[in-house]
């Protein structure tokens, strides 16, 4: 053999030996099956859901507000708003909170000690546990005012919200090239008309994109809720009192011992995992397209 | 422009400008932008402001100390240390110890972790070095998908078909054929250890794989071809060229999931079965710090009952710090491009 002869010094062009080749072999099986049963949890989940959730979607569902323990029929309509108005309360807190942090870290904060502090400190607020959190808006706002509230409830999503928000401004502000804010000062733009105007609005998809993952986090959050928004079967607009919440009544609804509340469970859950995927999904969308790719 | 049809001749070197557009003045956005007036007091609020929102990031952790460390005191004076060494939790007689609960947490976290990590590494090989280039991003959505599911619809599901499953077949099976370990006995309730640390597995999965998958795509590219220029097959690819490379990142991930095991509260509180015994057999009923606070935070009475739940979060938030600050050591150490030998 001609090639035999090209092969450097202590090499061999012997066959790669029957055990190598298996254990290739094997290796590969494992990684396909190890893909396949992370897939099939997620395939129950979805399938489950939409089986005995569709099915127990209807008018009343929508608009009704439950009826007492072991009576069948009644809906979730207060939850779903309950929901809806908690993350209003929280965003109205957490949003800004976590976009001038974010600011700050990028405008500011860059490479200082300080800076790195807060960073730092914004990653271990995204580790606590969200019943730690909880706890603290317990102490917080239900102490203080002396019974649970809605804005209890939204004080512990907003904290929740911060540091998942305060990263997302900071990296997507950290992407827009410095020449554009030189340009700003060298038409003689004031430094926080620059940062509002020009700045944050070059990165604007990308902090939404922030924003909506913290809203998608938040949204289906339980623990931080049971002792500060409590839940209620009842309607409430008023921030001074317990309100509730589509994720506490899937809670309170699953652990119960009525087959129809266990219906409502799924339909709860359906409506919210749609509220929560669109969410995410629609962030993918426009994170994959704007100039500011990489934001998830 | 001698032909039309040609189109504009390209010219190398500075373009004709058009008179007007030299002599243009600012257009009226930009008017507008830069009379600001004096922007020196302007500026100062502005940076003051956002101080305060970055401020009120660390007043946010030093408010959550503060809040734990003073309303726990009157259980650390009553018990002290031993409060962790207790196994006694009977708010009747004002006694408390977290034992148990150290010990579900502890036991449903390993669980979860050691059916997880296997099978995240697996998907985070498949899909950075197996999967076909189109399959990729699909895959890698789906399984983050796994991460957008809310804790209380894990729950859910957990109650209604994991649980009956594991009652009806797993426990059964588990307890003809290792039954003799001891891990495995007691009757199939389908609730307990065992369903907690599935769940967990389940909802730590996303974390781990995806903390895997960064790592593996930050190892250089030339150390796949050159181990497989040495006649590797694509196996021995993997496990020498990356993931040895790619370990302490790895190790990373696998913390951060424990992590969010650790503090995991709704999917656990919900299929745990919520019984403070410590039991050897992994079908019993068990307890951990999240739920226990879930469970009977807000109905709480008296100063010390409150206080002893105090503490047990306390401790959670301290073992939860301490977890996720070193797993993002782990994980900076290999995405910096900091050699991850030095930590062989």
């Amino acid at each position: 053999m001609p090639e035999k002869a090209m092969l450097p010094e202590g090499f061999s062009d012997a066959p790669i030996s029957i055990w190598r080749r298996s254990l290739n072999f094997l290796a590969t099986l494992a990684a396909v099956g190890a893909v396949i049963l992370v897939l099939l949890p997620l395939g129950a989940i979805f399938g489950y859901l939409l089986y005995r959730g569709l099915g127990s979607i209807n008018w009343a569902f929508l608009t009704q507000i439950p009826k007492p323990p072991g009576e069948s029929g009644g809906g979730m309509a207060n939850a779903i708003g309950g929901s809806v108005y908690l993350l209003l309360i929280a965003s109205a807190f957490g949003v800004p909170l976590g976009i001038g942090a974010g600011i700050y870290l990028s405008e500011y904060g860059r490479g200082t000690r300080f800076g790195n502090l807060v960073r730092f400190t914004a990653d271990v607020l995204n580790g606590v546990p969200s019943i730690i959190v909880g706890i603290v808006a317990y102490g917080l706002v239900v102490l203080a005012e002396g019974h649970f509230s809605a804005l209890a409830g939204g004080v512990a999503l907003a904290i929740m919200m911060v540091p998942t928000i305060t990263r997302a401004t900071e990296e997507m502000l950290l992407l827009v090239p410095q020449a554009v804010r030189e340009a700003a000062y060298g038409l003689g733009v004031s430094r926080w008309r620059t940062t509002l105007s020009i700045t944050l609005r070059t990165a604007t998809s990308g902090v939404i994109t922030g924003v909506m993952l913290a809203f998608a986090r938040v949204a289906g959050e339980t623990a931080p809720l049971l002792f500060t928004a409590f839940g209620n079967q009842y309607w409430n607009w008023k921030a001074n009192q317990p309100t509730a919440a589509l994720s506490l009544q899937i809670f309170t609804y699953a652990i119960s011992p009525f087959d129809d509340w266990h219906r409502q469970a799924w339909a709860g859950a359906l409506i919210l995992i749609v509220l929560i995927v669109a969410s995410v999904g629609a962030v993918r969308f426009v994170a994959g397209r704007g100039m500011l790719r990489g934001a998830s | 422009m001698a032909n039309r049809a040609l189109g504009a001749p390209r010219l190398t070197g500075p373009q004709p400008v058009p008179e007007e557009a030299v002599a243009a003045r600012p257009s009226a956005q930009v008017d507008s932008l830069i009379k600001a007036g004096d922007s020196r007091v302007a500026d100062r609020a502005f940076f003051f402001a956002m101080l305060a929102c970055a401020l009120s990031v660390l007043a946010l952790v030093g408010l959550i100390v503060y809040e734990l460390v003073t309303k726990s005191s009157l259980s650390w004076h009553a018990f002290g240390w031993k409060f962790f060494f207790r196994s006694e939790w009977d708010p009747v007689n004002d006694q408390y110890g977290a034992l148990p609960f150290v010990y579900g947490t502890l036991v449903s976290s390993i669980l979860a972790l050691l059916i997880a990590v296997p099978l995240a590494v697996g998907v985070a090989v498949y899909i950075t070095e197996m999967s076909p280039r189109w399959l990729r991003g699909g895959l890698a959505f789906t399984t983050e998908l796994l991460a957008a599911i809310p804790s209380v619809i894990y729950g859910l599901w957990a109650i209604f078909v994991l649980v009956p499953l594991l009652r009806q077949y797993v426990q059964p099976f588990l307890a003809r054929y290792l039954g003799w370990t001891g891990l495995f006995d007691g009757p199939p309730y389908g609730i307990g250890m065992l369903a907690a640390g599935i769940i967990l597995a389940i909802m730590v999965i996303p974390i781990v794989s995806s903390i895997t998958r960064e790592v593996m795509t930050s190892v250089p590219q030339q150390q796949r071809e050159a181990v497989l220029a040495l006649g590797a097959t694509r196996w021995e690819m993997i496990r020498t060229g990356v993931l040895r490379n790619a370990r302490a990142g790895i190790a990373g991930g696998v913390i951060l999931g424990l992590g969010r095991a650790l503090g995991e509260t709704m999917a656990v509180t919900m299929v745990i079965g919520n019984r403070p015994e410590i039991a050897r057999s992994l079908f019993a009923p068990g307890y951990t710090m999240a739920s226990v606070i879930a469970n009977e935070f807000s109905e709480a009475t008296g100063d010390l009952y409150l206080s002893a739940l105090v503490e047990v979060a306390l401790a959670l938030f301290i073992v939860t710090i301490i977890v996720n600050i070193l797993a993002q050591f782990l994980v900076w150490t290999v995405t910096r491009g900091t050699p991850a030998r030095g930590h062989a």
